[in-house]
């Protein structure tokens, strides 16, 4: 969880020297989402992303030193330039990519998770899409359409509580994304998104269930974006005391390594050495990305089609 | 000899072809199971290949498309159909933000693999929601390959060979097509489709002037072709085949020698596949050698209508082409 939030604090940093072009969406604040149900799926299994997405990719498993080369506009980019922040995709370690449009990626996830099936791979997917994607079409055609046919998915709802600006109060009927399971005749699961660990055990038992043709399930994990939507929100739809409160009493960093203290698990030094590590290996992340060749112009043409 | 059958019979054992051959192939869409499709295209085929590779869906037009992409990009060769080519507008999102995209802007780490049949045309009394010619907006697409097989075999042999593409690829069918016959000479396998996507076919060689068309006004301008020559007028008919990738190099030969340029579709003018075969021509040499200004022969620019003669004469029918075919004769 600290590689994703020190690279997203790192992300920051490029972006105040004006070293990346276009926006980028955050997730500090979210990261025992990602972190939680990506370090419940086995081997094999894939993901699919969202516009916020470099904490699922740094969860399951991607480098991050490709992936400041994909925002720094490098040819070793995971892209190699083409994608950027908003569409990181890590085809070789599962991750089906981040996608720009709100629920674009849940009718690929049930269609990813029907290979499994066709294939009896016995891998499962785990699509994460966010609140505002709850009432997209696209939300309802891709669980339908994988609860008829038993497919082995799990909807993650990470919900920062807002779209853009539009509270899930204002935008959600019924209030609640896991409630919604019902109407498909699947689980629908809502956990404290802020502890890693009540999001990692949900998810094993939701995977596990997929897993064995039991078929999708629906996970709702409430948890807060403290940064805006992108770099020009200006914060105007809520107020300072509930951003503030939220870092201060329910981080997710902070909270998992009361636990792990509190619980014997790991020592104070070796939590300040887990921090340390993250803090290298970004910075090292970083200088490798920056001296990497550019995107290559001369590729260009025709490179739509494989 | 070869066999005689149709054009749907045609598209049907190329799908019985491509399920035996290779497993990854899978089907899915609206009633294509025991019903055997909107246009009985996949009759018998669940019966053969069982409900796990021939999948009936709910209405989901956008599923549709997206379980494509996710079983495209995971290994399987997936070929949905939407019901009516009108229905795509609710998949827009999957094929065009999505199968379009995906292996560019991931870098090339992905490949989608996916074939969408659908049908698409006027002239069933079907009126404005299910009797559009999309195929332009799809054309404009980076991404996406466009084919519309005009006859009997290209049904057959396009459709394998949009499977062996390893790009997103929009088939669309004229529904009027369907049942008319021509020769057919099924494939063996699935590679032996001599047929290429982008390679153009000249249905009759002609000297005096050039019709470009594709799908049923590919066989309307054969028609009209046949008739001009009782006037004296020997036409040329290129059948497209394929509207993107566009084979500019076929008509702009054919114009270097006939000087004169006709080009034929059912979807309305403005903006549309003609605008574009024109352009291919005048931006080249080929410019060089027009006796006549070019001329496009369309659907009128309004939404289908349901009356016979109100849709007879919203769609470009043969004496349409023979009328311009001779006009141009004339300038």
């Amino acid at each position: 969880m600290w590689t994703i939030r020190r690279f997203e604090e790192g992300v920051e940093e490029l972006f105040s020297y004006d070293l990346l072009h276009g926006t980028m969406h955050l997730s500090i604040g979210q990261e025992a989402v990602a972190e939680g149900v990506c370090g419940a799926l086995a081997d094999g299994d894939m993901i699919t992303s969202t516009h916020r997405g470099h904490g699922h990719a740094l969860a399951h498993g991607a480098d991050p030193e490709l992936m400041f080369a994909e925002l720094l506009m490098k040819d070793t980019g995971y892209c190699r330039g083409r994608g950027g922040s908003m569409h990181i995709a890590d085809v070789k370690n599962g991750n089906l990519g981040a996608n720009g449009i709100v629920a674009g990626s849940m009718t690929i996830a049930s269609g990813a998770a029907l290979t499994q099936v066709m294939r009896a791979t016995g891998k499962i997917v785990a699509c994460f899409f966010g609140d505002g994607a709850a009432n997209e079409g696209s939300f309802h055609e891709a669980i339908n359409l994988a609860a008829v046919w038993d497919l082995p998915v799990l909807f993650v709802c990470e919900n920062n509580q807002y779209g853009m600006s539009m509270s899930q109060d204002r935008s959600t009927a019924g209030g609640s994304v896991a409630g919604r399971a019902t109407a498909y005749g699947i689980p629908g699961v809502e956990v404290d998104g802020n502890d890693v660990r009540e999001v990692h055990d949900a998810t094993a038992d939701l995977a596990e269930r997929a897993r064995n043709g039991a078929g999708p399930a629906i996970l709702e994990a409430v948890t807060y974006r403290y940064r805006g939507h992108s770099q020009s929100d200006r914060d105007l739809y809520r107020t300072q005391e509930e951003i503030e409160e939220w870092r201060s009493s329910k981080d997710p960093l902070a909270r998992y390594e009361g636990w792990l203290k509190e619980s014997a698990t790991l020592s104070d030094e070796a939590i300040e050495s887990a921090r340390e590590q993250a803090q290298d290996a970004i910075r090292l992340a970083v200088q490798g990305a920056l001296t990497a060749p550019d995107a290559n112009i001369g590729d260009l043409e025709g490179a739509a089609y494989a | 000899m070869p066999e005689h059958t149709t054009y749907a019979e045609a598209v049907n054992a190329a799908l019985r072809l491509l399920l035996s051959e290779d497993d990854r192939v899978f089907l899915a869409g609206e009633d294509i199971g025991v019903y055997g499709g909107a246009f009985g295209v996949t009759d018998g085929l669940v019966g053969e290949f069982g409900e796990d590779r021939v999948r009936d869906t709910p209405i989901s037009e956008d599923a549709i498309a997206g379980l494509a992409v996710g079983a495209a990009m995971t290994g399987m060769r997936p070929v949905v159909e939407i019901q009516f080519s009108d229905f795509v507008v609710n998949a827009m999102d999957a094929i065009v933000n999505q199968a379009a995209k995906l292996h560019f802007m991931y870098g090339g780490q992905v490949e989608v693999p996916m074939v969408i049949r659908a049908p698409g045309g006027g002239g069933t009394g079907a009126a404005a929601q299910h009797s559009q010619s999309l195929e332009a907006w799809f054309a404009h697409v980076p991404g996406l390959k466009v084919v519309m097989p005009a006859t009997v075999q290209d049904a057959h042999d396009l459709l394998l060979a949009s499977v062996l593409d390893p790009n997103p690829v929009i088939h669309l069918e004229h529904k009027l097509l369907y049942k008319t016959e021509g020769p057919f000479e099924p494939r063996a396998k699935i590679a032996d489709t001599p047929a290429r996507i982008g390679e153009a076919a000249i249905l009759r060689e002609g000297s005096d002037l050039t019709i470009a068309a594709y799908s049923i006004m590919a066989i309307r301008a054969l028609e009209a072709a046949e008739t001009v020559s009782d006037f004296g007028i020997e036409a040329e008919v290129i059948d497209m085949r394929t509207v993107k990738p566009l084979d500019m190099a076929t008509v702009r030969s054919s114009v270097k020698r006939t000087g004169r340029l006709l080009v034929a579709h059912e979807a309305p003018a403005p903006v549309g596949v003609g605008a574009e075969i024109v352009a291919g021509v005048v931006e080249s040499d080929a410019l060089d050698y027009l006796l006549a200004p070019v001329r496009r022969v369309c659907g009128v620019d309004v939404p289908m209508p349901y009356a016979r003669d109100l849709e007879r004469n919203a769609i470009p029918q043969t004496e349409n082409v023979v009328e311009a075919a001779r006009e141009l004769m004339k300038s």
